[in-house]
């Protein structure tokens, strides 16, 4: 007897299901509903169809002929509006009534619409079926688009429409894209190649509003007020199984529809099959389980024993042109270890994750021609620790002798250019050589050769080693930390020449070998890209020291100290009043005047901080960054004010230096004084920066210090107005800002910078000063701000334990 | 038996981070990765009692933010040359939240 089968929804994988069933036996009554105007066609496809490299027609998987062949009603453009279990019926929406011995249910997915404010404008459509991509193909080089999501299916719709010159900007919420397939150093380099193509990419970027003009989208509005004016607004932020039906017929739902390892709902007459489903636990986007579940469908609707296994799964993408491939697990966790490989050059990045000396996940970008070595590795959970040292490299590497890098170093041809900044080949680097110049520095001199971006240094270094052979030495050069071989000079020149603008920048293309740092270059590298890129590079509170983190010094108990800033060691009553009420208040078991003519409260626990900063802040008193590396105070004697001897207001003065300089962030602290006269009572004169008033205006000397070195300062310059010593004093900062390494105070800059060098920038090219007080002020734009009062305002919650329990376990 | 309670949402603690959890015996620090695994220690360095939650979280380890001491947040044991062992406690992630063993952290004194 012929069966009748009712299919709702004509997807990829009810249409497998068909396939395998009807090859079986054709015996079959089908009637196919399907919401969408057509039949069966390759929803994975439709990036290439939007892309322009196919048409519709080419990924049509049935079309009318086979459905014709096979028998099936197809009833397209029809919705199923009920299905009645107990009478074995569905109602179709124009009041049929089609009765069934077996339903499969093939709802799919619905793109999932953010409710913000607009959703339902004109022109903010999902990515998911043929009329949205044609909807993307009508626009053209003079439209704007807005793609909100930065997932596969996102980057698609984007890089689809950019190569139609489509001006595609991508709004992405996380921190870095395609954050579940991809670990932030990968998910750099696509942003990257991204950029490349033209599309401008917004990470971190939190959507607020969709804003319309007579019904139709205008602009996307983000929450910090950036405004992206757009003709189309594509949502592609996931997708959620469709169940709206099977929950109204009462059949079990959870995420997705319930199903069995046979396919069966909690109703054994129907079935359900594809992205709808939900089996134990999982729900399912990728195509090979789907294809998995049509075959068991067809198996247990011809009666046939079959069970669905979820394996395994890797993902090997090419968005885009980039080829990614992720797999497993790669998650850091416990007793796992990470090997790294990056090729800045080549823009490759490769991550195993170990445990137990077995592969448990990786990341691959760029180069994924080993994908399935690595994800057989994983599957079949090989043990590698006889292959440990070379299987980043791959297959091809093992069971031989490591590769000698200096090999094929030794093997390129004369022609073949080494430094490509300023085009010198190998052969004139060994000319250079054989004319003496046996080391890298001369080498620089001689030839210009890794002078100027330094990306080709590593590889000067290998010519010099096979030219000159044992008589050749490496240098000893002090690497960051243990995570990189480059020095803190080849990084920042590297952050300055290539622009790189994050962290995960600087650990790709200086080839980290690590994939998050550790606790040495974390801060260096904060420091260095807010420093060189104040305004595009977003400060990193998990990459400072607790002091600069909190904002407070750690005491040796793990309590504070809190140091409220006094411009130029001058308080008041009423600031007195206020500290003196914050240490009855907080308990503050010591009140200590400072050195740098402030007062210190030591003994703060870490979670009143924001509460007595609260109090201070209401007296007017903003954090005195005791605890930075960077302004800390500016040292005064009363000047004209009152002293006999004074002869210039060196009060004020320190005052207008400390108003302008707080808050930057430095190499390390900095210390200013400025005294009236030379008996120099505020001790200016072993201070980073040091002026001295005379007669005839202001003597400035830099390069002091009275800590594990004590040093006088050198004279720098001497200039007759106030406006002078601001300039020279902001230009001087600056320049140790852009130059020094972090951790070395000024005199360190100054010794191995020179005097003269500092001197020819800063006092002798007044447009150099100029620019270097004009850089300043674009930095403290954003930073000359109390994060006292910020802290307050955002952060107080985090000072506070997470969860209290005390409670909890005396019971 | 173990017993899970539920401490924060995952998203209460900073990646790369750690917040505190109080309880009778003194702090738990709970960790953070940059993966968003988490793990809960002692907060407080075998060396100087330094509290450990203060420190850099770097892949799966923390620097004390007193003397620099690099612990494992996986086994809790010291790394490089300098030698101790924190006490670990078990700690999970479900549906967005962080869990621990109650368990476990009722019975420190006596583990």
């Amino acid at each position: 007897m012929t069966k009748k089968l009712v299919i709702i929804g004509a997807g990829m994988a009810s249409g497998r299901a068909l396939e395998h069933l009807l090859k079986e036996d054709p015996d079959w009554d089908v009637t196919l509903f399907n919401a969408e105007p057509r039949g069966n066609y390759d929803r994975i496809m439709l990036s290439p169809v939007l892309a322009g490299d196919k048409s519709y027609e080419d990924i049509v998987i049935h079309d009318s002929a086979w459905y014709e062949e096979n028998g099936v009603t197809c009833r397209f453009g029809e919705k199923v509006e009920t299905i009645d279990r107990a009478a074995k019926t569905v109602t179709a929406a124009n009041g049929d009534v089609l009765e069934y011995d077996k339903l499969l249910i093939g709802t799919g997915s619905k793109p999932f619409i953010i409710p913000l404010p607009g959703h339902d404008l004109d022109g903010v459509i999902a990515y998911r079926d043929l009329e949205d991509t044609e909807l993307m193909m009508s626009m053209t080089d003079q439209n704007k688009v807005v793609v909100i999501g930065g997932g596969l299916l996102g980057l698609e719709a984007a890089a689809g429409m950019a190569a139609r010159g489509v001006d595609v900007t991508v709004v992405h919420i996380m921190g870095h894209l395609m954050e579940r397939q991809l670990d932030e150093a990968a998910g750099y380099l696509l942003r990257k190649a991204l950029i490349d193509k033209g599309i401008t990419v917004m990470c971190s970027a939190n959507s607020k509003e969709i804003v319309g003009e007579d019904g139709k989208v205008k602009a996307l509005m983000l929450d910090d007020g950036t405004e992206l004016p757009c003709d189309l607004l594509v949502m592609a932020v996931g997708i959620r199984p469709n169940v709206a039906l099977a929950e109204a017929s009462g059949i079990a739902v959870g995420r997705g529809i319930h199903v069995d390892d046979q396919m069966i709902t909690s109703d054994e007459n129907i079935l359900a099959v594809g992205e709808c489903v939900e089996h134990n636990g999982a729900v399912f986007g990728l195509v090979a389980p789907l294809y998995d579940q049509a075959k068991v469908v067809a198996k247990t609707l011809l009666g046939e024993e079959a069970t669905f296994v979820q394996k395994d799964l890797s993902t090997k993408l090419k968005v885009t042109g980039c080829d990614l491939f992720s797999a497993g697990d790669f998650a850091e966790g416990e007793g796992r270890e990470d090997i790294v490989f990056r090729d800045p050059a080549r823009g490759v990045y490769r991550r195993l994750v170990l445990e137990d000396n077995v592969i448990v996940g990786t990341v691959m970008y760029g180069d994924t021609a080993d994908s399935n070595w690595f994800f057989g590795m994983i599957k079949d959970k090989t043990d590698i620790s006889d292959m440990r040292e070379t299987v980043i490299f791959g297959p091809a590497y093992q069971g031989g002798a490591p590769q000698d890098p200096l090999a094929a170093v030794a093997a390129l041809p004369d022609d073949a250019e080494i430094c490509g900044c300023n085009g010198i080949s190998k052969g004139d680097i060994v000319a250079a050589i054989n004319e003496g110049a046996t080391d890298l520095g001369a080498i620089r001199a001689e030839t210009k050769a890794s002078g100027s971006c330094g990306t080709c240094t590593g590889l000067v270094e290998q010519v010099l080693a096979t030219t000159l052979g044992d008589a050749f030495v490496m240098p000893t050069a002090q690497p960051m930390c243990g995570c990189t071989d480059m020095t803190h000079e080849d990084v920042r020149r590297m952050i300055k020449s290539q622009e790189l603008k994050s962290m995960a920048a600087v650990m790709q293309e200086c080839g980290w070998k690590t994939s998050c740092g550790c606790h040495v270059c974390r801060p260096a590298l904060n420091y260095y890209l807010l420093a060189d890129w104040p305004v595009e590079y977003q400060d990193d509170p998990q990459s400072r020291f607790i002091n600069e983190r909190k904002h407070a010094n750690i005491q040796k108990d793990g309590t504070f100290s809190v140091v409220p800033r006094m411009w130029g060691g001058i308080t008041n009553a009423n600031e007195l009043r206020a500290i003196a009420d914050a240490a009855d208040k907080f308990d503050v078991p010591t009140v200590k005047v400072t050195g740098g003519q402030r007062i210190d409260l030591l003994g703060v626990k870490g979670e009143d901080l924001p509460a007595i900063w609260k109090d201070l802040n209401a007296a007017g008193m903003v954090s005195g960054h005791a605890y930075s590396k960077g302004l800390r105070t500016v040292k005064t004697c009363v000047g004209t004010d009152h002293c006999r001897f004074g002869t210039q207001d060196s009060t004020g003065l320190g005052i207008k230096l400390e108003k302008a300089l707080w808050g930057s962030w430095t190499p390390h602290k900095v210390k200013l004084g400025v005294s009236g006269c030379p008996r120099n009572c505020a001790e200016a004169t072993c201070k980073d920066i040091g002026i001295v008033c005379v007669d005839s205006g202001f003597e400035i000397g830099v390069g002091g210090a009275a800590g594990m070195d004590v040093k006088e300062v050198q004279a720098f310059a001497k200039v007759e107005t106030e406006q002078e010593v601001m300039d020279v004093c902001i230009a001087f900062t600056q320049l140790y800002r852009e130059h020094a390494k972090y951790l070395d105070r000024m005199y360190k800059f100054i010794d191995k910078f020179g005097l003269e060098w500092c001197q020819e920038r800063v006092i002798d090219d007044l447009e150099n000063r100029k620019a270097l007080v004009d850089r300043f002020e674009l930095s403290q734009s954003i930073y000359r701000k109390d994060p006292w009062a910020e802290h307050v305002e955002d952060k107080a919650e985090t000072y506070q334990p997470v969860a209290n329990l005390t409670l909890e376990a005396a019971e | 038996m173990s017993e899970w309670i539920d401490i924060a949402a995952l998203e209460d603690i900073p990646q790369r981070g750690a917040r505190v959890v109080k309880t009778a015996e003194g702090c738990v620090a709970v960790f953070r990765t940059a993966s968003d695994e988490v793990y809960a220690l002692d907060n407080s360095c075998p060396h100087k009692q330094g509290p450990l939650a203060e420190g850099i979280v770097h892949g799966a380890s923390v620097t004390c933010p007193l003397h620099n001491w690099v612990f494992d947040l996986a086994t809790g044991e010291a790394q490089g040359a300098d030698e101790g062992t924190v006490a670990t406690y078990p700690a999970r992630v479900e549906a967005g939240r962080v869990l621990l063993d109650a368990e476990r952290l009722r019975g420190r004194v006596a583990a």
